[in-house]
């Protein structure tokens, strides 16, 4: 239980309150509806991260953790966003209702269920770290790793799944700069282009997709060929 | 002693005298955001004072509940008013006898015989609300529970005011993730229980569409009265809830003196106009829900509780 009584107890709450506000976002792109409402929660998962980075950097002053914060606020939030706009066609994002395999308050349920095992896992590590600042965000960054990959999982559009995937990035990332948070500044780097070539990447082939077949329902596509007697 | 009890009735007459005047300034408010001029704050006076000079017709095939509920729906409230903190900051002469959960539970008692009073006469539209109502309600339940549970195992007490310094003693414990989720969560909480906008329209008069209104449609004159200034105390006193024991119990008076009392009632006033403002921006800039929806945003609501209540407990 935390119990405020070190001077910097008002960043460890700052750090608790950007996890769980990352966490909240994570929780909306598993419930929405809507691709632009998945991809608005995205960049809001984004901005938390990078404050959440940014405040562990205060503490104990690292321009590292700062300079990594920089990065994600400029990488995830601004460029991201603008290279899914360029590639992904408009029809894409104006379509309001994306299918889903669960219906979304059981949806919910599985996503408090995995919260609550990733928790659960983090617990015996935590008690190793006791006291440092960036405890929250081990069991937050795991729970959000799951949500993504379960997100991957029942969605059944292309470009909310790459946001899955995304997420699935950003929480191993919010947990990594609580873990290692002296990785290199090249290693950042690279990560936050390797990202930056995926979106690319998945955004024109779902451009493909989409102009070949009019549609990028992922879900439907599991036949090779189309039947011939029709 | 005697200045605690006075004290207690003060906030009585002060949630009874005040909960029309919100229900005005925020249908002004609503009416002012989408340009048009709309009735004056005080309408809901001239509402229930003209209704109060009114005849009442009671159909003959109701029973006593129907009679008796708007007399409930009344009471419940003030009841609540004598537990929670109003206007002060330390407990107050009937503050102990009951907790939040108890509060909870006089408040549900008015919803439970609203419902039985709706079903009673046989209109159709009456049913059709209350089950309605169940259904909003029976959702809302396990997020009112893991609210509760969650501030009081915060708190270590169920007494809101001794949950009310928690969070301000000291200042780092308002920005704990718990303490924001829960915020977060009651306030989805309030729009669900007051029949606000993403879950009931409260200007509508569509039968086929209401939730909460439809309920009172069959009652007149001064039982009218009644069970409309009581839903209206049971919102102001939700709202008091939120914010002296979950958001700000700044502003409350601080020791047993008229004077501090009397600089409460305008502070607290202008807390409730701020949430008024907040509320006022949700429901201008939201539609409202189509019925099978509302599972989906309570169930939001229930998520964020359960995830206040894990990071609080799981945190080391």
């Amino acid at each position: 239980m935390p119990h405020a009584a070190s001077p910097n107890s008002i960043i460890i709450q700052l750090n608790a309150l950007a996890g769980g506000l990352f966490l909240l976002c994570t929780f909306g792109m598993v419930a929405t509806r809507q691709v632009q409402g998945c991809m608005r929660f995205f960049i809001l998962q984004s901005v938390f991260l990078a404050s959440s980075a940014f405040l562990l950097g205060l503490q104990p002053l690292s321009w590292h953790l700062i300079a990594v914060a920089m990065i994600n606020l400029i990488n995830k939030p601004i460029l991201i966003p603008w290279l899914f706009r360029k590639t992904v066609p408009e029809e894409v994002y104006t379509r309001r209702e994306i299918t889903q395999v669960m219906n979304i308050p059981s949806s919910l349920l599985i996503a408090l269920g995995l919260t609550i095992g990733a928790y659960y896992l983090a617990s015996p590590l935590l008690k190793f770290g006791a006291g440092l600042p960036a405890l929250a965000n081990l069991p937050i960054g795991l729970a959000t790793l799951l949500l993504g990959a379960y997100t991957l999982t029942v969605r059944r559009e292309a470009v909310p799944q790459l946001l899955g995937l995304l997420s699935m990035e950003n929480g191993a990332f919010f947990a990594s700069i609580a873990i290692a948070p002296e990785l290199h500044l090249f290693v950042e780097l690279v990560v936050a282009f390797d990202v930056l070539i995926a979106v690319f990447v998945i955004g024109v082939l779902t451009r493909a997709i989409h102009k070949e077949i009019g549609t990028t329902e992922v879900g439907s596509l599991s036949v090779l060929k189309e039947e011939p007697s029709r | 002693m005697i200045a605690r009890i006075g004290f207690n009735f003060v906030q009585v007459v002060v949630v009874m005298v005040f909960a029309p005047l919100l229900a005005g300034t925020v249908s002004r408010l609503k009416e002012m955001v989408q340009s048009k001029r709309g009735p004056s704050i005080f309408q809901p006076y001239r509402d229930i004072w003209k209704l109060f000079h009114k005849d009442q017709v009671i159909s003959e095939e109701s029973s006593w509940i129907f009679r008796f509920t708007p007399y409930l729906v009344f009471v419940t409230p003030i009841f609540v008013t004598l537990l929670i903190p109003v206007l002060t900051s330390y407990p107050l002469f009937f503050a102990f006898m009951g907790d939040m959960l108890g509060g909870g539970f006089v408040l549900a008692l008015g919803g439970f015989f609203a419902t039985l009073a709706a079903v009673d006469t046989g209109n159709p539209y009456g049913p059709m609300g209350a089950s309605r109502t169940r259904l909003v309600g029976f959702l809302a339940e396990p997020v009112f529970m893991i609210v509760f549970f969650t501030v009081s195992f915060v708190a270590g007490s169920t007494i809101p005011y001794i949950v009310q310094q928690r969070w301000v003693n000291p200042i780092a414990n308002f920005f704990e993730p718990t303490h924001v989720l829960i915020m977060l969560a009651f306030f989805m909480l309030i729009l669900a229980e007051g029949g606000r906008i993403p879950v009931d329209n409260p200007s509508g008069h569509f039968e086929l569409a209401m939730i909460d209104e439809s309920k009172g449609l069959e009652y007149s004159g001064p039982a009218a009265a009644l069970m409309k200034w009581g839903g209206q105390m049971k919102f102001l006193v939700l709202i008091c809830i939120f914010l002296n024991v979950l958001v700000t119990p700044w502003g409350l008076a601080r020791s047993i003196t008229i004077h501090d009392l009397a600089l409460a009632i305008p502070l607290v006033l202008a807390k409730v106009f701020v949430f008024a403002l907040a509320l006022v921006a949700v429901e201008c800039s939201l539609a409202k829900l189509r019925l099978f929806r509302i599972s989906e945003f309570l169930g939001a609501a229930f998520i964020i509780s359960v995830a206040a209540m894990i990071t609080w407990v799981f945190a080391v």
